[in-house]
Formats: structure tokens, C-alpha cells, sequence
């Protein structure tokens, strides 16, 4: 099963639509309630990023009979330093952002503790693809 | 115990998503920043925090808590009082610092 949204950048008000989307859609199938959690945590993290610094992006998902391999693309400014992004604390959340309770630095970290497999690819000026995939078993 | 026996034990206001009043609750999560919630908060949990906006209840939502409960006065937005009543996820108001209603709701729940 393949499914593909959209996420609009800078629109607070829609945020988190895609990975609430998801999450029906997983517990219609009678995924085991903590996979779910794993996916909806990731997920909705890597979409958030998209709204706050990428101007969104699109989203696939694709889930198997072993795996649900979801992919985020954006074509923001990309992250300079990865390692640096993947760090707890660090963010460059603008003061306002902050002010909602984002831009705690632990996007990218709590991507790496609730996903089975994490990779970010990103260009300066080009954009960013993040692989999120967690493991049904 | 549900939302509803816990306001009927401690002075909340419910100022949205009046559907989910039976939701149960087994715990409890405090805490500002999204991500932290978003980490270490469980189904089944009141998450008592100042954040009143709609990402608390895509928060909540998907993690599937069974409350939010706004302390320090602060008041829920209209786009969080709209998505809470769509969600059925209660948003509960109150005065009380976010340290007192954690002692209030632990009393009432551990009990």
C-alpha cells in the first residue's frame, strides 16, 4: 500500500495532518499499538521540521507486510551539519517557533530513538530527504 | 478513572472536546516542549502544560492521551477549542500552577 501527502510550509494550523493520517490508516490495519507509537513519534517529528524550516514538502509511505519506509523531501535551505543537527539540544528554531514548545533540539533525536532505521541526505540551498523505517516485527 | 470523575474531584473548567469525557486516565505527563511530550508521554495519560494551541492537540492525538489540562490561567486559542471538539480530545482550564495540578491529579488518581 502507497500513500503520498502534501505538507505546507509555515501552516501551524495543519501541521501534523499527515502523520495523523497515517496513524488511522495503521490502526484500521490492527498494527500493534507501539509500532504505532514508534511511527507516529518519527514521523510526526520529520514533518513538523518540514513546516518549521523547509516550507513543507511532500511525504511517501509505503507499507509492507514487514515495514512501513516512509520518505520526507523538502527543498528548504538543507542542513549545513548533519551531526551537528543530530545532536539533542541544538536547534535554529526562531524565537516565535520556540515559543510553541518546538525547537527543543530533540527532532532529529527522537527520529533516531523511535525509528528501526533513520537516514537524512541533505544540500545546502537544494533540500533535505529523510528515510524513516520501522520495522512491523 | 475517566475525565469526567476527575473534574468532578478537582476544580478544572472544560472548555473543549466534551466527546472524549470518558476517555480513561492512567497517568500523567507535564511539560512544555513538544518534543519532550512527544518522547516520553503514554497512551492513556493527562498532559498538563501552558502550550494552548492546535499542535497540543496533534500531540495528543496521536499519542493518544486522554486530556489536556491547561494550568497557569492560560486559555485555549480558537483553532485548539475547534480541533479538540473534532479530535474528542477534552482540554481542561484551570488557575493552578502546573506543579499543584499534578499534585491534585495524583491525588485523585493514585487513590
Amino acid at each position: 500500500m502507497k500513500l503520498h501527502y502534501q505538507v505546507d510550509g509555515d501552516n501551524f494550523l495543519v501541521a501534523g495532518e499527515a502523520s495523523a493520517s497515517l496513524k488511522r490508516t495503521l490502526k484500521q490495519l490492527g498494527i500493534d499499538a507501539s509500532i504505532i507509537r514508534k511511527i507516529s513519534i518519527s514521523m510526526y517529528e520529520a514533518e513538523m521540521n518540514m513546516v518549521i524550516h523547509a516550507y513543507g514538502g511532500v511525504i511517501d509511505v509505503e507499507l509492507s507486510a514487514d515495514k512501513v519506509a516512509i520518505i520526507l523531501k523538502d527543498t528548504g535551505p538543507g542542513i549545513p551539519d548533519i551531526e551537528l543537527a543530530m545532536k539533542e539540544g541544538y536547534s535554529t528554531a526562531t524565537h516565535e517557533i520556540r515559543e510553541l514548545g518546538f525547537g527543543a533540539g530533540m527532532g532529529l533525536p527522537n527520529m533516531k530513538r523511535y525509528s528501526d532505521y533513520l537516514n537524512v541526505y541533505s544540500e545546502v540551498g537544494v533540500g533535505t530527504t529523510v528515510e524513516i523505517t520501522v520495522y512491523l516485527t | 478513572m475517566t475525565i469526567k470523575e476527575l473534574i468532578r474531584s478537582a476544580e478544572f473548567e472544560i472548555v473543549a472536546g466534551e466527546k472524549g469525557m470518558d476517555n480513561e486516565v492512567e497517568g500523567g505527563y507535564v511539560g512544555d516542549l513538544l518534543s519532550f511530550v512527544m518522547a516520553h508521554a503514554k497512551e492513556k495519560d493527562v498532559w498538563v502544560t501552558i502550550q494552548g494551541h492546535i499542535n497540543s492537540v496533534a500531540v495528543a492525538s496521536l499519542l493518544g492521551l486522554s486530556a489536556i489540562i491547561l494550568s497557569e490561567g492560560v486559555a485555549a486559542d480558537s483553532e485548539m477549542i475547534k480541533k479538540a471538539d473534532e479530535e474528542g480530545i477534552p482540554i481542561l482550564r484551570t488557575k493552578l500552577s502546573s506543579f499543584d495540578v499534578v499534585c491534585k491529579v495524583s491525588g485523585v488518581i493514585r487513590t
